[in-house]
């Protein structure tokens, strides 16, 4: 499946400046993973040691893949994943 | 209910012909009482409207005092009010934009111990802090006491703007169950943002405040608007209420505020 992915701004320098990106696989998990074997440096600031980050919310088009079946989540062509970093500025 | 003053017709003319506000709706704004914590980026764009607009309770919560870096976004205060502390000086401001609003100072840092009796004293809070910690605390806070807040966050070119009920939908640990943690991210002093950014989300977060204050319109509530400023795009994502939200969870053993340790936020 081809899927997009809406990249953070703070991410696209690991992704030639792009924000969106597309990125195959047939689970959220497997897109993620395909990102990140396209554009190394993605994976680590999207995953720690246990999984994806915390403070790091997925969506898969408008609904949040915690309420969904989390990475394990199935993804059909013309998706859009959008990753969305917690923050704080104000 | 009062009647407006001559100089008040003429003031609010604008909303009052609007048949959304009306007269009704303005004498609510009037009598309305909200608290913005923060005179920062979000919360000086925030408190010159809400002032305008005829809130007539504003509190202000921020412990420090105005420095030049700040004068890029921060457009409550002035070139001549660097060394001032904040409130004082957004006062001053909001007195000579509309001298009918009432400004209450509340020069401190927000902590477990201040919180409550604070944000008790208000119907709405416009959350325009700078950090995880004090966000954490005002949620907990608002949770605890059933007040609506209107979130807004900023990142270099990067804003997002929600409302969160704890009675009507989530709060914002459903969005934001654990705080980034401390060494992982650089600091905010070094993370800079677009100085144009707070004033638009700020100004999302004002317009979402008067909307709620009314009673008019959709507000953002378990919706979370993202707005791009490079590629100029917003798009919307659902925050849904969390079951086993830590703070208003069905097993959330929220009983008081806490404080939680400093983290300073960014990512990538």
């Amino acid at each position: 499946m081809a899927v997009l992915v809406r990249i953070p701004i703070p991410l696209r320098r690991f992704v030639e400046g792009r924000p969106l990106v597309e990125a195959q696989g047939g689970t959220v998990s497997e897109v993620l993973g395909d990102l990140s074997l396209r554009y190394p440096g993605v994976h680590q600031r999207l995953y720690d040691g246990s999984g994806l980050r915390p403070f790091v919310n997925v969506y898969l088009n408008e609904e949040d893949i915690r309420f969904l079946a989390g990475e394990q989540t199935p993804v059909k062509d013309g998706d859009l994943i959008s990753v969305v970093p917690a923050i704080a500025g104000g | 209910m009062f009647s407006f003053t001559e100089e008040q017709i003429r003031r609010y003319s604008r909303h009052i012909i609007l048949p959304e506000v009306g007269g009704k709706g303005q004498r609510k704004l009037l009598s309305s009482r909200v608290l913005l914590v923060g005179m920062g980026g979000l919360g000086s764009p925030a408190a010159l409207y809400l002032a305008a607009a005829g809130v007539g309770t504003l509190g202000l919560v921020d412990f420090d005092t105005v420095e030049l870096s700040n004068l890029q976004r921060q457009v409550i205060h002035t070139t001549r009010d660097l060394g001032k502390p904040k409130v004082l000086s957004a006062r001053q401001t909001i007195e000579a934009i509309n001298p009918g609003v009432k400004v209450l100072e509340h020069r401190l840092r927000l902590s477990s111990a201040n919180v409550m009796e604070i944000i008790g004293g208000y119907d709405l809070i416009l959350d325009g802090t700078d950090n995880f910690s004090t966000r954490f605390l005002l949620n907990d806070a608002c949770v605890l006491a059933g007040k609506v807040c209107v979130y807004g966050a900023v990142f270099r070119f990067e804003g997002q703007v929600s409302v969160f009920d704890p009675k009507q939908g989530p709060c914002y640990r459903c969005f934001v169950p654990e705080m980034p943690p401390p060494g992982s991210v650089p600091s905010c002093q070094e993370a800079g943002v677009l100085g144009v950014l707070p004033g638009t989300i700020g100004l999302l977060q004002a317009t979402e405040a008067i909307k709620l204050l009314l009673g008019i319109g959709r507000p953002l509530i378990g919706r979370l608007l993202l707005f791009d400023a490079l590629e100029m795009e917003t798009h919307e994502v659902r925050i849904r209420k969390n079951p086993d939200c830590p703070a208003c969870g069905q097993d959330a053993r929220l009983e008081e505020p806490r404080d939680y340790a400093h983290a300073c936020e960014s990512f990538g």
